[in-house]
């Protein structure tokens, strides 16, 4: 058993890296280009990834630490190694799941594309870093796989990148997470310089001993959440995730519902114990806001992919919050259940664009029942968990997380109050705007007879995925009872550990110790699971009212509320003002420095050489002039005098004699 | 004194002089047999490759180096200039002294796989090959010396010998504005080689072997505090003399970096220059500016460089930002590059400020890694110039699906360049990062220029998309993929960024004791 | 009448003036040779002259032939040059061959 802990999760990290290797450099040698290999593989890992979890069940937590490199004698050491606990077995599976049902979806979805190979290295390359990503006991190497995901998102997105929208949401996808990037960064920074330490366990040891302590401790949790922020497109980051819609829809199940998203989560809930009661509050303020913005905007969207989009959002905002507010089990039970129903409700919606032949608008759609009824069954129970009906998996996780915030609320009191009320509205409208599109895409009459009448039912390999998704989108996956998660295995396994900081008192967040916490969530436990039945019932209700039976008129209502629709249809206008603001602004500073450099710095280069030219011919006029005249003056004024003394040199000896005679004739009178 | 000798002669001399045998060798050669003398001319640097595979095998880690004599590896010591001075007292004497350390030792190699790199990459050049070939082993022998000197008068010589080829070789074999680069290369370097001189020689006159008794050049004994006359002229600790000498040294080395506001030669040599020079150019010479400051600066003048760190800091991080700034505003790749190499030798300037061994071990690292990655940047650059005869940025799109190989080829060094972990550079620049966190008194400059890290990963992918994403315009249907010769070229390079991004101990093992050592002398711990 | 010293003198004196004559005057090559010949020979008269009346013995005659010797020399000498002369310029005319003049 030990040895099963030992490597098997490292052949299970390294599987897709071959898969990776393997397509990359003999794709094309391969028959159908490798893709039957891809699957299979991923299948095996999904195995594999079982195993490693019932044999952690017996056992129990199990980490592999090597040395990596380090630096000199003492305390700079590098560590590599994973581990193997109720997180991470849990997420191998969730992950490993994914990828493979996306991988299956993906043969008949991405068939005849011209880049077929390239799309199945790259999901391999995309596994292995989010299976490395998950594994690590390492918050380094946690970065360098986030990194790589992030890459293999890059590559993912932008996969049609003939085409310019790709291009532009690639490139903004990773320069955003970037932006997070660098907060996550420098929070392990704070942890490697003060603590010393790069593994979890040693970074919670150092600060149960108090090494990091105070503002610093509060800097670095809400730093390494810049991380989380960035890849979970948490407010006010989110901005990229909607775009990376541009990528093939497997993808957006896989990477951008699924599973990468849902790293920041991860790594949230890897760190939660080490929160200071203030960054708490931060993760819990980010989350709750996240999730309202993104639903509200989820509300008018047009586009199906859109609207799943900022659905992602809104939920990855409950995760956080949930995290935030104390309850770390229940934000990542819903990561998991989430995990299921929205690659449902993607690769359903790639189901969709499949027969509908790349319509993404559902206002071309309609009626697709009854052409397309296992997308419509399986997107239809999908559906139902995302909005907490009962007797799904999103019931369980969505309901334990509304009462944590009421938990939450009424231990804090005052301002907390939001976060519960956030939480509901939120509730609310994730009904409402999923059963709008519900009803536009699938019910009703086809709005566009042409479209329809060539659509079709997506082949096996598409739609098998999908039943299985559905399948384990319901409550018996999780627990055998159907209102209550906590008897569930899932719930029993993962237990939200004692905070290192249990007593400590922030600014407007108090963190209680488990068992006080456990009391109060007891309490909320069927208020607020009557509350938020009520209100997702409520937002069904609407969505009915007003799209099926149509009993209020939603243009007219749309034409009164003109300017919130359209400030809600403009996603609140983030996108400008970041275009208007950061973006406009670093170009324009780049152009400045451009100016500057060619200008300005170069052109001080270029002007002392001109200053020297200059000198240089003055002085050289100067020598010319001035010193060299004097000695011209010299040579000219014997010259002169030559000139006039040539007169004499006729170069006739006649002439001397003559002179000769003359002068002896003078001298003859002068001394006679 | 000479160790591990080879027939008689130093294998650091024989790694020196080498490409020297060379150019003989090709001045016999009559200049029709163009591919004799290509070849030819290949052979030298793959000796020097094997000569410094010799020399990484037969290192020992262990040995710190940097201001002892006794720790240095592969020492020879003959006497070079020996002549009694009538002016000042005692006699002139030079050594011919070289040897390596562990901040050396990888920039020796580095400077054989580029000067491999170099003439492979050379192979387009179609006039006057023959004295091309010559200049470029003859700046091979000017580099290699720069980094095996132990005595600042043969360090100085090599470091201007350089200067020569490199001045024919961008004015010969250049682009459009070939001279106007040529000669701001040459007079920009050359002014700041005043500054060295004038330091070496206040060093000179201000130095007292303890032994002998007489001024000295070497390197190692004026890093001994007791070497230095305590009434000359840069006497003392801390004096402002010392902290001139110090600034003025750091411009020679500056120009070379090159530190804001010092850089402008560069894009323009950059540009200009053919692709192999550019190689050269990013690859090595780059290096020599900062290896300058580690090997003479800072042993030499400790206390003014704990003083110089905050203003140094702050000039990296506007190399960073600055750099990258400039670079987004760039529509000439070969441009665009050369700013990139600013803002890299940024974070390496950011490293040497921090003054932390996790800082100096970054830097080191660093100027290896700029090193491979900028060259296949360049080689990369120079192949799709070779078949398009265009730089322009906005002259392309769609290559990715023309040219996959090429396209495979520069997304990783692309990636390595913005510092993707898994890629060499990752570690590195972690290294710089977490040294400069560590130095409290950088710490706010360390984390604007963590800002470096997002900009540059804007003006990449935003190159990638340019060049490589989109439709191909219609003149570049009949472009053709990356050659074998060209693939020869860049793959070792990237196998290197890809291996040590994984597995970077053995190489930073090598350089650790020196590190460490220097870091002793700046702090006075020994 | 007795012819004295100063007939010899008086002669001597006009054959002098004639050669000094025949020299500035003449831009013949030749002809101004002829002239310095005259001199020469002027010179002999008065030397032979100064011999005979001074009381000097033979001395004067000796060097009156060593002079005309050296004429005889010196006129080989100068036609030697002044054929050269011809060659070159193809005249005799001395104040046509002025090229170190310039």
């Amino acid at each position: 058993m030990d040895y099963t802990l030992k490597y098997l999760p490292l052949v299970i990290l390294l599987v897709p890296m071959f898969s990776f290797l393997l397509l990359a450099f003999f794709g094309n040698k391969l028959p159908r280009k490798g893709d039957f290999i891809a699957v299979s593989l991923l299948f095996i890992n999904l195995a594999l990834s079982l195993i490693v979890f019932f044999a952690f069940a017996q056992t129990g937590k199990y980490s592999y630490t090597v040395d990596w490199f380090n630096l000199g004698k003492g305390n700079l050491n590098f560590t590599a190694g994973f581990v193997i606990d109720e997180l991470s077995s849990i997420m191998l599976i969730v992950v490993n799941a994914i990828s493979a049902f996306v991988h299956l979806f993906s043969v008949k979805y991405m068939e005849g594309d011209a880049k077929y190979k390239k799309y199945f290295s790259y999901l391999g390359l995309f596994t292995f870093s989010m299976l490395g990503l998950v594994l690590t006991n390492n918050v380094l190497l946690m970065y360098v796989f986030w990194e790589l995901v992030g890459v293999s998102s890059y590559l993912l997105i932008g996969f049609w990148y003939e085409k310019p929208a790709p291009q532009e949401a690639a490139k903004k996808a990773f320069i955003v997470n970037r932006v997070g990037d660098v907060g996550f960064f420098l929070g392990i920074m704070i942890i490697f310089l003060t603590l010393g330490t790069f593994t979890f366990t040693d970074i919670f040891a150092g600060i149960e001993a108090g090494k990091l302590q105070g503002g610093l401790l509060t800097a670095a949790g809400i730093l390494l959440f810049c991380g989380a922020i960035g890849k979970s497109a948490q407010f006010p980051l989110h901005v990229w995730l909607p775009d990376a819609m541009e990528g093939p829809t497997p993808v957006s199940a896989l990477i951008h519902a699924a599973t990468m998203v849902a790293a920041g989560v991860y790594l949230t809930a890897r760190i939660f114990v080490m929160l200071s009661a203030d960054a708490l509050t931060f993760v819990t303020f980010i989350g709750a806001i996240t999730a309202f913005i993104s639903a509200t905007i989820a509300i008018t969207q047009n586009d199906i992919k859109k609207v799943l989009a900022y659905s992602t959002i809104s939920q990855l905002g409950y995760m956080i919050m949930a995290i935030g507010v104390g309850a770390m089990s229940f934000g990542m039970f819903h990561l998991v259940t989430h995990a299921f129903f929205k690659a449902c409700l993607f690769l359903t919606a790639g189901s969709v664009i499949f027969g509908m032949h790349h319509v993404q608008d559902i206002r071309e759609m309609g009626g697709l029942r009854k052409k397309m009824p296992i997308t419509y069954w399986t997107f239809l129970i999908a559906t139902f968990a995302l909005c907490g009906v009962p007797f799904t998996s999103g019931f369980l996780s969505k309901d334990s997380i509304l009462a944590a915030t009421m938990a939450f609320a009424n231990i804090n009191g005052g301002i907390t109050y939001i976060i519960p009320i956030i939480g509901f509205s939120v509730a609310g409208m994730t009904a409402f705007y999923m059963f709008r599109l519900l009803i536009i895409a699938f019910l009703g009459e086809p709005r566009n007879k042409e479209k329809y009448d060539h659509c079709h039912e997506s082949p096996i390999q598409m739609t098998l995925p999908l039943i299985i998704l559905a399948a384990l989108s319901t409550f018996v996956v999780f627990s055998f009872n159907p209102i209550g998660a906590d008897s569930g295995w899932i719930m029993q396994m993962m237990k939200t550990p004692e905070s290192l900081l249990t007593g400590t008192k922030g600014m407007i967040y108090h963190i209680v110790d488990r068992a006080e916490y456990t009391e109060m969530l007891h309490h909320a436990h069927y208020p607020a699971m009557f509350l938020s039945l009520a209100i997702a019932g409520l937002g069904i209700l609407l969505a009915y009212v007003f799209y099926h039976w149509k009993k209020v008129d939603v243009e007219k209502l749309t034409e009164k509320i003109k300017p919130l629709y359209n400030f809600s249809l403009n996603k609140w206008y983030f996108d400008e003002l970041y275009d208007a603001t950061v973006i406009s602004f670093t170009m324009a500073i780049s152009r400045l420095s451009a100016w500057v450099d060619n200008k300005i710095v170069d052109g001080v280069v270029n002007g002392s050489a001109t200053v020297t030219r200059w000198t240089s011919f003055g002085s050289g006029k100067f020598d010319n002039v001035v010193v060299d005249g004097l000695v011209n003056f010299t040579g000219g004024l014997v010259g002169f005098f030559g000139l006039i003394f040539r007169k004499f040199q006729t170069g006739k000896i006649q002439t001397y004699i003559m002179f000769l005679v003359f002068g002896i004739i003078v001298l003859y009178f002068m001394f006679r | 004194m000479v160790q591990f000798p080879i027939l008689g002669i130093g294998i650091l001399s024989w790694i020196v002089f080498l490409p020297v045998i060379g150019m003989l060798i090709l001045i016999f050669i009559p200049k029709a047999y163009e591919k004799t003398i290509k070849y030819v001319a290949m052979i030298f640097p793959i000796l020097q490759i094997i000569l410094s595979v010799v020399l990484l095998m037969n290192y020992n880690k262990d040995l710190a180096g940097i201001n002892k004599l006794e720790s240095f590896q592969f020492v020879e010591k003959l006497s070079w200039i020996n002549i009694p001075a009538l002016i000042w007292d005692g006699t002139i004497n030079i050594d011919y002294l070289m040897g390596i350390d562990g901040i050396s030792l990888p920039m020796i190699i580095l400077t054989s796989i580029i000067g491999f790199v170099g003439v492979l990459a050379s192979f387009s050049i179609k006039r006057n090959e023959k004295g091309y070939y010559i200049l470029y082993l003859f700046l091979v022998t000017g580099m290699m010396g720069t980094f095996c000197a132990l005595d600042l008068f043969l360090f100085f010589v090599f470091w201007e010998i350089m200067l020569l080829p490199m001045y024919f070789l961008i004015g010969i074999w250049g682009g459009e504005r070939r001279e106007y680069a040529a000669i701001k290369f040459f007079l920009y370097t050359f002014f700041g080689g005043i500054f060295m001189l004038i330091t070496i020689i206040g060093l000179y006159f201000s130095s007292k072997d303890p032994v002998t008794g007489l001024h000295t050049f070497n390197m190692l004994t004026l890093m001994n505090p007791a070497a230095i006359d305590p009434n000359s002229l840069l006497g003392g600790v801390g004096t402002n003399l010392r902290y001139l000498a110090f600034v003025a040294l750091f411009i020679g080395f500056a120009i070379k970096v090159p530190i804001f506001p010092f850089h402008t030669w560069l894009p323009d040599a950059h540009v200009e220059a053919p692709t192999a020079i550019s190689v050269i150019l990013a690859g090595v010479l780059l290096k020599m500016g900062s290896y300058g400051i580690m090997r003479i600066s800072y042993p030499i003048f400790p206390d003014a460089a704990v003083w110089f760190m905050y203003p140094m800091a702050i000039l990296a991080m506007i190399n960073i930002i600055y750099g990258a700034l400039c670079a987004m505003a760039q529509k000439d790749f070969k441009k665009l590059i050369a700013y990139s190499s600013i803002s890299h030798m940024g974070y390496v300037m950011l490293g040497i400020a921090s003054g932390t061994a996790i800082g100096f071990n970054g830097a080191v690292f660093q100027m290896f890694n700029h090193g491979t990655i900028t060259a296949v940047l360049f080689l990369s650059v120079g192949i799709i110039y070779d078949r398009a005869h265009t730089r322009g940025l906005y002259d392309f799109g769609g290559l990715a699906n023309k040219m996959p190989k090429y396209f495979a080829v520069i997304i990783i060094a692309f990636f390595a360049s913005i510092g993707l972990p898994g890629l060499s550079a990752f570690i590195s620049e972690s290294f710089v990062f977490l040294g400069g966190f560590k130095n409290e008194t950088i710490r706010v400059l360390t984390i604007i220029s963590t800002l470096g890290i997002i900009l540059n990963a804007a003006y990449i992918l935003w190159t990638i998309q340019r060049i490589f994403f989109g439709t191909l315009p219609e003149k570049w249907n009949e472009i053709t993929d990356i050659n074998g010769r060209e693939l020869l070229s860049t793959v070792p390079l990237l196998l290197i960024i890809i291996i040590l991004g994984i597995f970077p101990s053995p190489f930073i093992n090598l350089m650790t004791s020196s590190v460490n050592q220097l870091v002793n002398i700046i702090w006075h711990l020994n | 009448m007795e012819i004295g010293l100063h007939h010899y003198l008086i002669v001597s004196a006009i054959l002098f003036g004639l050669g000094l004559f025949a020299l500035i005057s003449r831009r013949n090559a030749i002809l101004i040779l002829m002239g310095i010949e005259l001199i020469l020979n002027a010179a002999n008269i008065n030397l032979v002259a100064f011999s005979h009346f001074g009381g000097l013995g033979v001395d004067g005659q000796l060097i009156t032939i060593f002079v005309i010797i050296l004429a005889v020399a010196e006129a080989a000498i100068a036609l030697a040059i002044v054929l050269n002369l011809y060659n070159h310029f193809s005249t005799v005319n001395v104040d046509e061959a002025n090229t170190m003049k310039d």
